[in-house]
């Protein structure tokens, strides 16, 4: 086979050989450097073998050099099918000349004005979806809700049930490693019966909900996320619309009443299984009876102490929800939105969860509850 | 290599578990054809192209995609094969995570040996050559359904293929932009001499561009049809393709 090769004599540029990828051919700047188009081009072939994309690459870029010259190029000795094709790329360059003025534009400036009014109407669209949630509730509690019983059922056993196992398993962990590691310093004082109060103060106040925060914001508002991603993907969210129904009433109130349900008697759960973590942890590590730890976990942990956990979690619930549903209905329309509206989700919860975790503690340490 | 018949199907059956679709399918796409696939929605039109194009297995018959077979070859042969071979989805299946420029460069980058200005090269050219220079670095959830379609078409182009696919090109497409997509499919294949194969039921596109054609029939499950679109709107070989290539008669 020929290697490909090109000829330039006159103004009239010859074509030889096999133009194929990946093989040794003529290159299109070298040639232009060493040719500069002037007056006139007129294109030939001789023995031109096979051709594929690398003969139209070399042919696209001498012609734009062409165009730019202002010479419009002679092809009418090209074979009828490669004339045709270059005709095609022909018209797509005059086009996107006139489209490429109104693209992208890299000004930092224009950037930094384009971040500003998307923060701005980020923070417009949470007060807005902040808003709508509460007239939902209105709707439900003046019995006008669109809502469906039967959803809201589904996802109280989606939220509820469903997530017991995980969250009893990883709080009784928690108990028993707060367990271990307080008896560490609690050793050096000789004060072992206290572990009790260290993992019913510890789990009951804080850890408990914030753990409880965390693995429903992992399990169930990024599912939350990506299952409304998905439906604005799929323009669902669209077809609800469009038949009148609200999307809050419809698919947000039920998620967002089920989670903020839910959270507090999963918490429950996770107290009672942390407790007995650390149970475990006391007896056949510090040799505590059950009874002296049981003891000391009455007379020392309060009531105070199950009520703000109880009361974190119902706040996590929804700041859980709220992130979930909220960064569904706002998703883009492509896969990659999903991807990243699933993560922010993640993101965001658990960043809410720390601040109001918080902010809740400290207050109720300033109030001294 | 050249092949008198880029594609032969023998005895083709498909099904989806008991469910068969299709039986004793048998028919050859002769080289630089612009071969459509039509019939009623649901008859197995794109099932068809699944089996086509290896994304399904065949209950029993065998296909040969430019003489081999694709169920009998390796990994890598079947790799190898399917590099000869573009397709254009329904919805475009560009990925969504990436730009024009890159969806077209995949292909190149993981089949080709060529440089990065190479291949930013043939990418730009390849856009050019569907009329969408200049939008190298948009996103496909950036641009317009039809440019989508377009953008669909550079990327099966990308590695020069011998046969090309489309599952309902015009789909979701205005009149115009499917009259100028199947204007450009015409036109590339003059040029490059590609083999078309065309899932279709757009009634002007049939006319306009299909040289040859086989019709599905979901009720007798098998081919009702064979020949140009014209010659079966002449002399059709069953009511059902009259009917369906005038409307319902009222053409």
């Amino acid at each position: 086979m020929p290697a490909a090769e090109i000829q330039f004599h006159d103004n009239v540029l010859v074509l030889y050989g096999d133009w194929l990828r990946g093989e040794a051919h003529p290159d299109a700047e070298t040639f232009l450097r060493q040719h500069p188009l002037s007056g006139s081009l007129k294109l030939e072939v001789r023995e031109l073998g096979k051709w594929d994309s690398t003969l139209l690459v070399f042919l696209s870029k001498v012609l734009g050099a062409a165009e730019n010259a202002q010479i419009s190029p002679d092809c009418s000795a090209l074979p009828p099918g490669l004339a045709q094709i270059l005709k095609l790329g022909a018209y797509g360059r005059r086009n996107a000349a006139k489209r490429q003025d109104a693209l992208k534009n890299d000004d930092i400036f224009l950037q930094a004005g384009a971040f500003g009014m998307e923060l701005h109407s980020t923070a417009v669209e949470i007060v807005n979806f902040i808003g709508n949630i509460t007239l939902s509730l209105w709707h439900l509690v003046t019995f006008r809700t669109k809502m469906r019983w039967c959803d809201f059922l589904f996802q109280l056993i989606e939220c509820g049930p469903k997530a017991l196992g995980i969250v009893c398993l990883i709080s009784f962990l928690m108990g028993l490693i707060l367990a271990f590691v307080g008896s560490i310093p609690l050793k050096w004082f000789h004060a072992e019966p206290y572990v009790a109060s260290l993992v019913g103060i510890g789990m009951l106040r804080l850890m408990a909900p914030v753990m409880v925060g965390v693995v429903m914001a992992g399990r169930t508002s990024a599912s939350y996320a990506a299952e409304l991603g998905t439906m604005q993907v799929n323009e669902e969210l669209d077809a609800l619309q469009t038949l009148g129904i609200p999307q809050m009433d419809f698919l947000v109130l039920p998620r967002f009443l089920a989670m903020t349900i839910m959270l507090p008697l999963l918490n429950l759960f996770a107290d009672i299984t942390s407790i007995v973590g650390g149970m475990i942890v006391a007896i056949f590590d510090m040799g505590i009876t059950s009874h002296a730890y049981l003891h000391t976990l009455f007379t020392t942990t309060r009531l105070n102490d199950l009520v703000i956990g109880l009361i974190t979690c119902f706040v996590l619930g929804i700041l859980d929800a709220c992130c979930g549903c909220y960064q569904g209905i706002h998703c883009g329309r492509s896969a990659a939105a999903v991807g990243k509206i699933t993560t922010a989700t993640v993101v965001y919860s658990i960043i809410c969860i720390v601040l109001a975790t918080s902010l809740i503690t400290v207050i109720s340490v300033l109030l001294r509850v | 290599m050249s092949h008198d018949f880029p594609i032969e199907v023998n005895h083709l059956a498909m099904a989806y578990g008991s469910r068969v679709i299709m039986d004793d399918l048998c028919f050859q796409v002769e080289k630089g054809a612009v071969f459509l696939v039509i019939g009623p929605s649901g008859c197995g039109k794109s099932t068809l192209l699944r089996h086509l194009i290896g994304l399904q297995q065949p209950a029993s018959g065998t296909i040969r995609l430019l003489g081999e077979n694709y169920w009998e070859l390796d990994e890598q042969a079947r790799n190898r094969l399917m590099q000869r071979v573009g397709i254009l989805y329904q919805r475009c299946g560009l990925w969504s995570s990436m730009t024009l420029a890159e969806n077209i460069a995949l292909p190149l980058q993981l089949y080709t040996k060529l440089s990065p200005t190479e291949i930013r090269d043939i990418c730009h050219c390849k856009l050019e050559l569907v009329g969408l220079a200049g939008f190298d670095d948009f996103y496909p959830s950036e641009i317009s359904g039809g440019m989508q379609k377009r953008a669909g078409l550079a990327r099966a182009l990308a590695l020069d293929p011998e046969i090309l696919f489309f599952d309902e090109p015009s789909a979701g497409l205005d009149p115009i932009s499917a009259m100028n997509l199947d204007q450009l499919i015409r036109e590339l294949r003059d040029s490059l001499g590609t083999t078309l194969v065309i899932v279709t039921h757009d009634l002007d596109s049939i006319f306009a561009i299909g040289t040859d054609a086989i019709y599905l029939d979901p009720k007798t499950r098998s081919i009702l049809g064979r020949g140009t679109p014209k010659e079966l709107l002449e002399a059709p070989p069953a009511p059902e393709i009259r009917e369906f290539l005038t409307r319902g008669g009222g053409r």
